[in-house]
């Protein structure tokens, strides 16, 4: 136990280290002092409440795409396509949203657009993985050619169809809004946090059980780290990796619901921002963990809404740096930590 | 429709993608994954507007674009080859890297974060069609060169071996890691080409004005199942479509959307081997 901690703890500690670094380094060629900049990163973020509202619904968001990545990884599949599955997610959920009347009880709306996001989510994600069971297409080429395929696909339905006028939007729900967290906690007042979290966390614990605690979840790990032996242990290596790309989908098409029925109230084109993408990073760094990816959520989000924070020291492009670091860090050193930790361990030899 | 403004325009649709999709073979067939391409231009582009703003003379820019590439090329040459991270994982953090390093330079440099102010490019002369710029003429060779590199020369041989089945090559003598770090420093170099042309065909940088480009390389790569010459044809063939989609502006004959969509929708079909397989060299992405 404490040996899988220590491997899966000291890559993101090492990139995190890294990130100062070069952090300070920036910093300081802007002529500002590290320690005010990061001061004031902390004081915006969770140094006051909206900030931190702030930081949960970016958190939300990237909780639900890093969770999507890491299940891919835990099957052995690379899915780059959270971008447009987080988006395809959010348009359905939008659409039904616009559908279903306003009469219609909400206690039944909500689920029903939430299931709406997971099939929009689930059906990009269902792509890729026929193509790989099927034809032995690689998931990372046809999710990333998908990315564009799929929001080339919604751009024209939106622009061309749905649109309101002048706006790159489609006309606001009818039915289904999610609640801010504000109308609860009135200090949240203005940040776009709501009650998605709570979908979020509950997606994670499911996962956790999914993955450790169900002979499905168990079969899907066996399938990440030896295809062949799974399949000599009886297990449909081919459905196994289907499931794992339907579940990765739906889980990213989730996360459209934190924007289009908690925030805006509306699908909007972009609204996804890279957020599928850095969900590769939350699950990198997350160690493709249900709790570590909800850490390293909270952590990218942190970031991202710290940047705005620092803006008037330092231009806020500094956290897109930091980004690109961090997951290179992590990367670059995974490897390294698992053969050196390895090394240390072995008894010596006589 | 005018046959010649259609071909001059599709042709410098093309060069970025030709340029590219150069890099993006010659990595491939030496087995290290390049995802990356994207975060080359971008760098390249932003180094080369660099250079042209504090020289005045597109010729440094182009260096200083060579040198950009390079750089983020090495990065990525160390974290896959000495490091042994994911081939992936390391492209789309050198892509997210790159979008942060010309962000944050952008405003250092030119106070904004947005747009560079504007900068001299190459050629002009309206009565060339484009003809006049070094770079085109540049990027239309980079098939032909790459493929007597990698058929006719031994260091050629090398590559594709190491990219093949890199033991065998090594058990032969072969340098696996040198190889690799020059076909990815190769490819840092001849992506960034692609950034320089755009930059200064556009006469200044822009925040991501990539674009998505370095993946249309990608896709250019595998659609020419990573043969220089065969990915060179689909850039062309990629190009032609966005200039049929920008000449039938207006006419919506087609949706552009569905224009957009063709490179990635006929990788996909070619990676589903629906007409011929698209076999990948066999050590693509082994990081042992």
């Amino acid at each position: 136990m404490r040996e899988k901690l220590e491997e899966a703890l000291f890559p993101p500690v090492v990139a995190l280290l890294v990130a100062l670094i070069c952090g300070d380094l920036l910093i300081m060629s802007y002529g500002q002092s590290p320690a005010t900049v990061y001061r004031l990163l902390l004081e915006g973020t969770w140094g006051n409440a909206y900030g931190f509202g702030q930081v949960l619904y970016k958190a939300t968001t990237l909780t639900f795409t890093g969770l999507a990545v890491s299940i891919g990884i835990r099957a052995g599949l690379f899915n780059v396509g959270a971008e447009s599955q987080l988006a395809a997610g959010g348009f359905l959920a939008g659409l039904l949203g616009l559908a279903l009347s306003p009469s219609f009880p909400l206690a039944l709306a909500i689920p029903a657009c939430i299931l709406a996001a997971a099939v929009g989510g689930g059906l990009v994600g269902a792509v890729p993985g026929y193509l790989k069971v099927r034809f032995g297409a690689h998931e990372v080429i046809v999710t990333i050619m998908l990315n564009f395929v799929v929001l080339a696909l919604l751009n024209w339905i939106v622009a061309g169809h749905l649109h309101v006028p002048e706006t790159l939007h489609t006309p606001e729900i009818r039915n289904g809004g999610i609640a801010r967290l504000s109308s609860f906690i009135p200090a949240f007042h203005g940040s776009a946090a709501n009650l998605t979290i709570v979908v979020a966390l509950i997606t994670a614990g499911l996962l956790w059980l999914h993955l450790f605690r169900s002979r499905r979840g168990y079969e899907l790990r066996a399938v990440g780290l030896q295809p062949e032996v799974a399949e000599y242990g009886g297990v449909k290596v081919g459905s196994t990796l289907m499931r794992a790309m339907i579940l990765s989908g739906a889980i990213a098409g989730l996360g459209g619901i934190n924007y289009v029925l908690g925030y805006k109230g509306y699908y909007e084109e972009g609204f996804a921002g890279g957020a599928g993408f850095l969900g590769i990073a939350v699950a990198l760094v997350g160690r493709n963990h249900p709790v570590g990816v909800v850490i390293a959520a909270l952590f990218f989000a942190t970031l991202s809404q710290g940047g705005l924070a620092i803006h008037a020291l330092v231009p806020k492009q500094l956290v897109d740096v930091l980004q690109g670091v961090v997951i290179l860090a992590v990367a670059m050193s995974v490897p390294e930590v698992r053969s050196a930790l390895r090394k240390a361990r072995k008894p010596v030899a006589a | 429709m005018n046959p010649i403004s259609f071909l001059t325009q599709m042709l410098r649709i093309a060069v970025p993608y030709l340029f590219a999709a150069g890099g993006g073979v010659v990595a491939e067939r030496a087995g290290i994954i390049s995802l990356a391409l994207e975060g080359f231009m971008l760098t390249g582009a932003f180094s080369a507007t660099l250079g042209v703003h504090y020289t005045g003379s597109p010729w440094i820019g182009l260096l200083c674009g060579i040198f950009g590439g390079l750089i983020f090329g090495l990065i990525h040459a160390v974290a896959t080859i000495r490091y042994r991270a994911d081939h992936v994982v390391s492209g789309i953090a050198i892509n997210l890297l790159a979008i942060g390093v010309t962000r944050f330079f952008l405003k250092l440099a030119f106070d904004s974060s947005s747009n560079s102010p504007r900068i001299e490019g190459f050629g002009g002369n309206q009565a060339w069609y484009g003809f006049d710029n070094p770079l085109l003429w540049m990027g239309i060779l980079v098939a032909p060169v790459l493929a007597y590199f990698l058929y006719r020369t031994p260091f050629g041989l090398r590559a594709r071996a190491v990219g093949e089945h890199p033991a065998a090559a090594a058990s032969v003598g072969v340098k696996v890691a040198k190889v690799q770090y020059i076909a990815v420093a190769t490819s840092g170099m001849l992506a960034a080409l692609g950034g320089v042309f755009l930059a200064l065909d556009q006469h200044q940088f822009t925040d991501q004005m990539t674009a998505g480009r370095g993946f249309i390389a990608v896709a250019a790569v595998i659609f020419g199942r990573w043969d220089p010459v065969r990915a060179a044809i689909a850039c062309l063939f990629f190009a032609a479509a966005e200039t049929l989609q920008i000449q039938l502006q207006g006419t919506q004959l087609i949706p552009s959307q569905f224009i957009v969509m063709i490179p990635y929708l006929l990788t996909i079909i070619a990676l589903a081997g629906v007409v011929g397989r698209a076999v990948p060299p066999a050590a693509l992405g082994k990081t042992e």
